[in-house]
């Protein structure tokens, strides 16, 4: 068991920066998800962690240990990889047995025949097996033992690897993208395993993945990535809800969040797409900012005016108790999403006019440089004063220290 | 495919044609092992006929073929060189997969460099190195033994080349898995790489026992005792001492040296033109 410290790493592969500064702690026992989009970092600050790859500058600790310039072996630590990395030459069984064969004989030991000679060779040969077997029957692919990868499925393989990670008791699970692999009905399946698993062992878990439905379903705590940086470390639901940064509300939920621009008129008004909406900016008037608006934020209001979005029906998505409607609204480009409750929503058709109520509890305010603004933490709201367009702005971050 | 639109496929103009290069070219270069074959099962009276026929009118095979193996010592030749095919071979795969391996897998200065050094080594024939070598091995004083027939050869670019490519396929994660597992880097190239690159160490092999098995030119230098000469030198004295113009045992004699290699790359043929085409291992 350990927890995991990562301390400003810097990666870079020539001249493009992989990871610019990440910094990170897991707890021990935490299952923490790696949360971002392809070739954002997320492999890379995986290998590192497993002394795969060394740092450019950082450190990283492992259960209260510096292990910087370890070898992956002696770091304790054991990784399912997205392809599985099984050796297609060994069967199964030879696959698990292999990183207890490396740990517990010595290299005299392993000797095809002379080994099983030695002194103690058999014995532990023989715990070994068990233990294979152990695992295997755990896993489920106990009756495939004797096979050899090529000759699984992929759902088997990926069992495969866990077990080839899991027979080693390691401190620390990383797992690279272990389900990106499988089709969605197997996907979900496993996904109810890992979590199982890692109830069961309650060691540090470090999962890498892009698919925001195993983040979210899976994780104690998000680290959304994007281009080589951390942008916010939280629980799930506080990803969603909370987001610091723009390009997290961005790149979190499904159908996308809604961003708008918008400009207050006076305080507790702000001026949007041909409507104005009751909203508490704190800011002066004049200030542009970004509304970013869920789509379940949105209800069907009667009438348009105050607090209430007007546009023109642009296509409807039928999801059976929800209906994704797509609204056209004056001066926006691209449309706004709504969902609304298929029970309450009367017949609607596209070209038709629809007005949506907004929650302004539910509103996310963004400044230009795509900072959070004004949200309130602990019941208590932070108050800033943003000027006009451009103005300076203190970071999220900085005010919430 | 069907089998009906792929015999359309096979008459179409371009097909046939091809087919005729193919034809052609091949039937250029079995014609002399055909009458190699044919040349040994003849007696002396027949080889110099003017009329060309597969069959001799006289069989005269067993008496080439004993006379072979008997009057000259081909059998010993032959056992030079299984010894000094399989002692090259043995070597080159010790030194090559390792040097290939840090070639293809590992990351460290000037490894652009050295690749580029053995490539330079692919293209110089190894006839230009010979003087330099010979002096070598007369100055390590191995001239006239199994080692001077050995030691130019162990270490090959061309399998350095051949097994970088094929490492080169062989995923990052696999490797990246095996040192998790506690494999040492030497540990991973026998027994994760090796095995993996099965295919490609079979075509080598073939190339390899094949290129040494004939070799003329290097033993002609390095060895002048008749027990160390390795099979063609082996027929070379032969000629020149017992068969004069008797051409029939000499041909016998030359089937005889082919053969394992034929019989060899027969049973292996599946794997050696997978070795060269395949791209990697899933
Ligand atoms: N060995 C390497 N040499 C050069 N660039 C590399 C190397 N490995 C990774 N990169 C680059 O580093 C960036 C991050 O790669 P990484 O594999 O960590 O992405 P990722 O977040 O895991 O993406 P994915 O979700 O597609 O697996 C990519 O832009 C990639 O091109
Ligand atoms: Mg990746």
């Amino acid at each position: 068991m350990a927890s995991v410290l990562l301390d400003s790493i810097n990666k870079n592969y020539g001249q493009t920066s992989v990871l610019r500064g990440v910094s990170l702690s897991i707890a021990d026992g935490e299952f923490l998800t790696l949360l971002g989009p392809s070739g954002c970092g997320k492999s890379t600050l995986l290998r590192i962690l497993a002394g795969l790859e060394m740092q450019d500058a950082g450190t990283v600790s492992i259960g209260e240990r510096v292990v910087d310039g370890l070898r992956p072996k002696r770091r304790d630590v054991a990784m399912v990889f997205q392809s599985y990395a099984l050796y297609p030459h060994l069967t199964i069984a030879s696959n698990m047995a292999l990183p207890l064969r490396m740990r517990q004989l010595s290299a005299l030991q392993r000797l095809p025949l002379l080994g099983g000679l030695l002194p103690g060779t058999e014995r532990i040969v023989a715990e070994i097996e068990t233990e294979v077997t152990r695992t295997a029957t755990l896993l489920g692919i106990g009756h495939l033992l004797s096979r050899k990868p090529g000759q699984l499925s992929g759902g088997q393989r990926q069992r495969v690897a866990v077990g080839r990670a899991m027979v080693r008791h390691p401190a620390v699970f990383l797992m690279d993208e272990p389900l990106s692999n499988l089709d969605a009905t197997l996907r979900v399946q496993m996904r109810a395993e890992i979590k199982e698993l890692h109830q069961r062992l309650g060691v540090t878990f470090v999962y890498v993945t892009h698919d925001q439905a195993e983040a979210m379903t899976l994780s104690d705590r998000v680290a959304v990535m994007l281009d080589g940086e951390l942008l916010q470390v939280a629980p799930p639901q506080d990803i969603y809800a909370d987001p610091d940064d723009r390009r997290v509300a961005e790149f979190i939920g499904s159908p996308k969040i809604n961003m708008l621009e918008g400009v207050v008129r006076e305080r507790g008004l702000i001026d949007v797409a041909g409507s104005t909406l009751p909203i508490e900016a704190d800011a002066l008037a004049g200030a542009h900012l970004t509304l970013g608006i869920r789509p379940e934020a949105f209800h069907l209001a009667d009438h348009g005016g105050q607090g209430a979005l007007t546009g023109s029906v642009r296509m409807i998505e039928h999801m059976g108790s929800d209906l994704f409607v797509h609204l056209d609204l004056a001066g926006i480009d691209h449309p706004l999403i709504a969902r609304l409750l298929a029970e309450r929503t009367p017949d609607i058709a596209p070209g038709q006019t629809l007005h949506v109520g907004v929650r302004p509890d539910r509103v996310l305010l963004f400044a230009r440089d795509g900072q959070r603004l004004l949200f309130a933490r602990d019941g208590q709201r932070l108050r800033r004063e943003v000027e006009s367009a451009g103005a300076s702005i203190t970071p999220i971050r900085e005010l919430a220290r | 495919m069907s089998f009906i639109t792929s015999a359309n496929f096979l008459w179409r103009p371009a097909a046939i044609l091809r087919h005729a290069v193919l034809i052609v070219t091949g039937a250029l270069i079995l014609a002399p092992f055909v009458w190699m074959v044919s040349l040994s099962i003849r007696p002396p009276g027949e080889i110099f006929r003017a009329s060309f026929t597969f069959w001799p009118a006289q069989f005269y095979g067993v008496e080439n073929y004993t006379k072979a193996l008997t009057q000259a010592p081909l059998p010993r030749s032959m056992g030079n060189g299984l010894i000094v095919c399989s002692l090259i071979l043995a070597l080159q795969i010790l030194v090559c997969a390792p040097c290939a391996y840090a070639l293809a897998k590992l990351r460290f200065p000037g490894r652009d460099l050295l690749f580029g050094m053995v490539l330079i080594g692919l293209l110089l024939p190894h006839q230009v190195l010979s003087l330099p070598l010979f002096i070598l091995g007369y100055q390590l004083g191995i001239l006239n033994t199994y080692a001077a027939l050995v030691f130019p050869y162990v270490v090959s670019p061309f399998g350095i080349f051949l097994f970088r490519q094929f490492f080169k396929t062989i995923p990052d994660d696999v490797i990246h898995a095996a040192r998790l597992d506690g494999l040492s880097e030497l540990t991973i190239v026998w027994k994760i790489m090796m095995p993996m690159a099965l295919p490609a160490i079979l075509a080598f092999s073939i190339f390899s026992v094949v290129g040494h098995w004939n070799d003329l030119f290097w033993p002609l230098i390095a060895v002048q005792d008749r027990s160390l000469m390795p099979p063609p030198l082996g027929i070379m004295a032969f000629m020149n001492e017992e068969a004069g113009n008797d051409y029939g045992p000499l041909m016998a004699a030359s089937t005889l040296v082919v053969l394992p290699l034929l019989v060899a790359f027969l049973a292996a043929q599946r794997w050696f033109v997978e070795g060269l085409t395949r791209g990697g291992i899933k």
